[in-house]
């Protein structure tokens, strides 16, 4: 084996910010008062907030303290399976802080920001083009949000055709947060079995489809990371119904100029830019949502959208059929220009990063066959799911094998998820990975297996090198302490 | 490609590992009729060096962002910016990691929201805060969807001095729900009218914004008892938290959720987003609360660490009997807002407050002096409403031609302010910025 990427260094312990400071300091230079102080009504004054006072220099320890206690991409391989974990260009984030983005006000005069509003209407035709459908709105914050806004479309597209629809298939190789999204617009959450492959069978959506059913949430390739290869048939029948097909574009990183999605039947599509677009996740967002639409449904689309206006661009709030507006302003734009800046960056490359992360999770799940157990063997998309089946035996669950992993210097695969596979290791490696580490992944993994038969203890009591040892789940919601 | 970095050899190996022939081989199982017959039609890809200069282009094209004097607020504010803030919220161990499912490698994270919680908690002055929301205005919206689940009740009272977009936002969320909004309207004195909400009885919910959209502070002790004795909740939103620094905050009136837009600490304006939506409520709410929560916690040897808890009241465990699908915060944003507050402390903020408290009154009373009145009496935050003589659009485009955006008109809004702008000073505001405007509209 090659020398193990995980070591020990040097970590600091680092106390709460209110346990630190004095009060009196000051971390920020304040303008100096050119006004003269007017009459406040003491009616309304309140005591101020009781936050610490630090200097500039503790607070910068204290968060660089805390970063070092964090993994992110730029530390190791991330694999996690349906997170898209790749490399995040840095010089997206320059151009997303020059200032005349940065700096822009949300309402200034449409005259006043024809650079927003030009790379909204840009990024809007490409993810168009990306996927084969024909609208774009970008102002979802996040993928959920993307879902709940193709629910809304849905729903008033129903409504404005007085048609009262109840149900909505949603398959168990689905994303977690369909359902709910579902519920949030009032629809029933229909759940349909996937079939011996992985994937969807016609016949199974042929019986629960019908005409009191919106139609069906699919995710493409599905969360065991097979292409729904019925997809089309499926969506003949949604459609025979006058159903509507919504997928969840979360794992378009496989698909993207290979697989034409308007020709497979989808109707409204949404995207992640903080997946398949490198845009950074921040440690849990802001993400960015996209929705994309067929023509018919375009009218639906949030407002305000961005418009032609003589040579330029405006906003226009002027769509009677809106579903209204589902973020204050236009959406995360900060994000939108990191994601423009990747397809700049990247153009008919977009669909060589596809084409590398299927050949990764292929050859990943090729190496690690045998290593851990495979539910389905069988070519991959972008994504690989294993099970602790072959560990269990000597009383190793996927826990302990993700925890262990950490040792060995690399984040653990998504874990328990998809539900349909029972202590699933969901693995997915990415573009961005080179040969080399995928084979130390490959590496750590295989030691990580032999550790769980000879020195098991090992694993059950790992992690041993991080900030923390495994932390106690149970007591913090036994009694929740959300505050200090 | 430089991130991409399979070579050829890499990629053969790869492929005789996997039994493939070509890596067209695993696209084997989509049919024909699926895929792309041609390339996608996308511009050719640019050099690191050709993108900066088109990003630069595209960026100078705003120039309303960087070359006038701008008094626009309306949800969006012009604070400083501390360089510690962007320098430590883009250290790549925070900006590069995903949600923290795995605790013991994310610790950094965790502890930096469950800081968050108790920041904002203080701010607001409520006992819990989650680890943020998309941005203020789905904040309000999953307020009032809260308030709709805990009192079982239907109808919804939302103050037209609420941001209107805002307001449009909790319209789109609650559509499906079918539950009825009131609409309070807004006295002569710039306040949510309290006795349309008093007279109306039984609403699961009363959602005012303190500052309101005008800045003025609205009567939120009031508000709650009236809510209260209703068996109803307060939400009260915001769009501007510095108000805190100087203004009692909404959890020391009563409020039951205090939920609001959390940009102006320490994050860019960046066109609308992104921001950080904050969501603050009482303890006895925390199952019914929605959003992302960090929880203090013990690890094997008894020592402090932080989790993701109450996932229980989320989609991935209960899916079809979820009620939230939210799964997503503003992390590396409510990172930003820590970070400001952190670096600003609270004498910092009581001496920021103060400064663009003054600097406000000052305008006002400037304008007032040149010919402007100010149509509403209530004392204000940052922003207030200007009657001008004549047109407010008119005015607005004559001042922008000196080079000022002198605030929004707010008849797009409000047909009956179509004379109004609303206008906003923060301590970016200098005293000869403010003088400049004023002698403008003296001219």
């Amino acid at each position: 084996m090659s020398e193990r990427v995980g070591t020990q260094g040097l970590l600091f312990n680092e106390p709460l910010l209110w346990e630190r400071g004095s009060r009196g300091r000051s971390g920020m230079s304040l303008p100096r008062a050119d006004v003269e102080p007017a009459p406040v009504d003491e009616d309304l004054v309140g005591n101020g907030p009781d936050i610490p006072d630090l200097s500039e220099p503790e607070v910068v320890r204290h968060y660089t303290r805390l970063s070092q206690w964090n993994f992110g991409i730029d530390s190791n391989m991330y694999p996690l399976g349906s997170c898209t974990m790749k490399y995040n260009p840095k010089t997206n984030e320059k151009q997303a802080a020059r200032p005349g983005f940065a700096g822009a006000h949300p309402l200034l005069p449409s005259e006043l920001s024809q650079g927003a509003l030009q790379l909204m209407a840009e990024l809007e035709q490409y993810l168009a083009e990306i996927t084969g459908l024909d609208a774009a709105t970008l102002q979802p914050a996040a993928g959920a949000q993307g879902e709940l806004t193709g629910m809304l479309i849905m729903h008033a597209w129903f409504k404005h055709h007085d048609d009262r629809r109840s149900k909505i298939i949603v398959p168990d190789t689905a994303h977690g947060t369909n359902p709910a999204s579902a519920a949030l617009c009032g629809y029933r959450a229909v759940p349909a079995a996937s079939g011996p492959d992985g994937i969807l069978e016609t016949a199974v959506i042929d019986r629960l489809m019908d005409d009191e059913t919106a139609g069906i949430m699919i995710t493409n390739p599905n969360t065991l990371g097979f292409f729904e290869e019925n997809i089309k048939a499926i969506a003949q029948i949604v459609h025979r119904h006058d159903g509507l097909v919504y997928c969840d574009g979360a794992n378009m990183n496989a698909l993207m100029g290979i697989v034409d999605l308007a020709a497979a039947g989808v109707d409204i599509l949404h995207l992640n830019l903080h997946k398949t677009f490198s845009t950074p996740h921040g440690g849990g967002g802001p993400g960015s949502g996209p929705v994309l639409v067929r023509k018919k449904l375009e009218p639906f689309l949030p407002v305000p959208r961005v418009v032609p206006d003589g040579k330029g661009w405006r906003l226009s709030d002027d769509f009677p059929l809106s579903i209204g507006k589902i973020h204050a302003f236009q959406g995360n734009f900060g994000v939108m220009v990191k994601a423009y800046s990747y397809i700049r960056s990247m153009g008919a490359d977009l669909k060589r990063a596809s084409q590398l992360a299927v050949l990764n999770a292929n050859y990943l799940k090729e190496r690690l066959k045998g290593v851990l157990h495979l539910p389905y063997d069988r070519p991959c998309m972008h994504e690989c799911v294993f099970t602790d089946a072959l560990q269990q035996p000597y009383g190793i669950t996927t826990l302990d094998m993700a925890k262990r992993l950490m040792d060995y210097g690399f984040h653990p695969p998504t874990v328990y998820f998809p539900l349909v596979v029972k202590d699933a290791l969901m693995m997915e490696p990415t573009e961005t990975e080179s040969r080399d580490d995928i084979d130390r992944f490959v590496e750590a993994l295989e030691a990580v297996a032999k550790e769980a038969v000879e020195s098991p203890e090992l694993l059950r009591e790992a992690p041993h090198v991080c900030k923390t040892e495994r932390l106690d789940e149970t007591e913090a919601a036994r009694n929740p302490r959300l505050t200090g | 490609m430089r991130y991409l970095p399979h070579t050829d050899d890499d990629i053969s190996t790869m492929l005789r590992v996997t039994g493939a022939d070509s890596i067209n081989d695993f696209f084997a199982v989509v049919p024909e009729e699926l895929r792309r017959p041609s390339g996608m039609a996308l511009p050719d890809a640019l050099t690191e060096w050709e993108l900066n200069d088109l990003m630069a282009a595209l960026s100078n094209a705003d120039t309303g962002a960087t070359d006038f004097l701008s008094f626009v607020g309306a949800g969006s504010y012009d604070h400083h910016i501390p360089e510690t803030v962007p320098f430590l919220a883009g250290r790549s161990e925070f900006a590069t990691s995903y949600t923290p499912y795995q605790p013991e490698l994310s610790q950094g994270t965790l502890q930096a929201m469950y800081e968050y919680q108790t920041l904002l908690a203080r701010l607001t002055g409520m006992e819990i805060a989650n680890a943020s929301m998309y941005d203020g205005a789905s904040a309000l919206a999953e307020a009032i969807l809260m308030a709709l689940r805990i009192t079982k009740k239907n109808t919804v009272a939302l103050s037209t001095a609420v941001h209107p977009f805002y307001r449009q936002v909790v319209r789109t969320y609650v559509e499906p729900t079918g539950c009825s909004v009131l609409e309070l309207p807004v006295l002569e004195s710039g306040r949510t009218d309290l006795l349309t909400l008093a007279s109306s009885a039984d609403s699961a919910v009363a959602a005012l914004q303190s500052p309101n959209f005008f800045g003025c502070m609205e009567d939120l002790p009031t508000a709650a008892r009236i809510m209260h004795d209703q068996g109803g909740l307060l939400a009260a939103s915001f769009t501007e938290p510095v108000a805190f620094g100087l203004y009692r905050p909404p959890g020391d009136d009563g409020a039951d959720v205090a939920c609001g837009e959390g940009q102006s600490l320490g994050i860019p304006r960046s066109f609308g987003g992104p921001g950080v939506g904050i969501f603050c409520t009482r303890s006895r709410y925390v199952r019914s609360m929605p959003g992302r929560l960090v929880g203090k916690t013990r690890d094997q040897s008894g020592k402090r660490g932080f989790v993701l808890t109450l996932a229980t009241r989320e989609q991935h465990i209960r899916r079809e009997r979820a009620t939230s699908n939210i799964c997503t915060n503003s992390s590396l944003c409510a990172l930003s807002s820590a970070v400001y507050l952190a670096s600003l402390g609270g004498s910092g903020l009581r001496r920021l407050a103060r400064l663009n408290y003054d600097k406000t009154e000052y305008l006002k009373r400037n304008l007032s002096e040149a010919g402007w009145t100010m149509p509403f009496t209530s004392p204000t935050f940052n922003e207030f409403v200007a009657r001008i003589p004549g047109d407010a659009e008119e005015a607005h485009r004559g001042l922008r031609e000196k080079g000022i955006l002198a605030g929004v008109p707010l008849g797009r809004w409000y047909p009956d302010l179509r004379d109004c702008l609303l206008l906003c000073v923060t301590e970016t505001a200098t005293r000869e910025d403010m003088d400049r405007l004023v002698s403008e509209v003296r001219s």
